[in-house]
């Protein structure tokens, strides 16, 4: 069932009501979206940064919310598996920083315009972006032994 | 008791427990002197001080504590944590080794001095468990450091801790009932 459906659905029987949670936005429009949910509509708090990993496509989604009405808004982007590159909100909210790295650690997503884009979870030396659905299930686990004494 | 300890094919001495070294340590009457071989004599020694570094990784690192606090007090077997590898004797490997983990654990082994022996608390250290096929966790320490004493559990409760150190301490004695 669509999700409108739902909502009329919910509101018939048991009166609920439909409240906003997230806008999908156009890649391009990513940036110039959270400058307008920082400075015209008062979001100037940054929750969260999470992804998908759907067949052919990644869906990024930032998590931001009003701190004065308590409401939290969703904004979502999908990007090409591909070439998954995607301007980085770490200059608009500096509490995207990490992540947006755990992002690009798990899904390979490139943002532009990061500040420190570097692998935040997994071995620096890592290969491959595990969360994506083409990261083998059984995958050997890719541990070497250390090259020398004290490689650490 | 009665039985002589036979050497072993390389003609060293058999490996015997305390209470056989006993019978033959010599009292110097009126002294408080004797006379044990040197070897087990240190043996004894490291037996039972036993000096662990604590690598507290996961959820194994709560029964660890607890091991350690005054309920169980592993003070009476000698067991006194240190901070520093350098200080330590055996290592507690106490949770899930991660592929980041893994070349500090053995860096931390390799700073450890002789002799030196490592406990593999739990499910995670023994084998990687349900997390073993996960993208960032190694199946089992011993892919990194050699392994004395597998101990195992999720997690496993203080009195199996505490049982792995005592086989531990059989292991260094030489005891042949080591795995007990």
């Amino acid at each position: 069932m669509p999700a409108p459906e739902v909502v009329r659905d919910l509101e018939a029987r048991l009166g609920g009501a439909a409240r906003p949670l997230g806008v999908a936005v156009p890649p391009e429009a990513l940036r110039e979206a959270a400058h307008r949910l920082r400075d015209l509509h008062g979001y100037r708090y940054y929750l969260l940064a999470s992804a998908t990993c759907r067949p052919g496509a990644l869906e990024v989604v930032h998590g931001l919310r009003n701190l004065d009405t308590g409401d939290t808004i969703f904004l979502a982007t999908t990007v090409p598996d591909g070439a998954a590159e995607l301007d980085s909100l770490a200059p608009v909210y500096a509490g995207a920083d990490w992540y947006e790295r755990e992002v690009y650690d798990l899904f390979g997503v490139v943002f532009r315009g990061h500040p420190d884009l570097r692998r935040i979870l997994m071995p620096d030396d890592y290969e491959g972006h595990p969360l994506r659905k083409e990261f083998p299930l059984d995958a050997p686990w890719g541990y070497r032994r250390p090259s020398g004494e004290g490689s650490a | 008791m009665g039985e002589v300890a036979r050497p072993d094919a390389r003609g060293r001495p058999a490996a015997r427990s305390l209470e056989e070294v006993a019978e033959e340590v010599v009292r110097f009457p009126g002294g408080g002197a004797a006379l044990i071989r040197s070897g087990e004599l240190f043996r004894w020694a490291q037996s039972s001080s036993l000096w662990p570094l604590t690598l507290g990784l996961a959820c194994c690192a709560i029964e660890m504590m607890a091991t350690f606090a005054g309920r169980f007090d592993l003070d009476r077997f000698g067991v006194i944590l240190r901070p520093t590898p350098r200080q330590a004797d055996v290592m507690i490997i106490a949770g899930t080794v991660t592929i980041k983990m893994a070349p500090r654990i053995r860096t931390l082994y390799d700073q450890m001095p002789h002799p030196k022996w490592v406990i593999a608390m739990g499910a995670c250290a023994n084998s990687g468990d349900h997390y073993r096929h996960v993208y960032s966790v190694v199946p089992g320490v011993d892919h990194v450091i050699p392994v004395d004493v597998y101990v195992p559990g999720c997690p496993p409760t203080p009195e199996a801790l505490m049982d792995g150190i005592l086989a531990l301490q059989r292991k260094i004695l030489g005891r042949k009932d080591a795995r007990a």
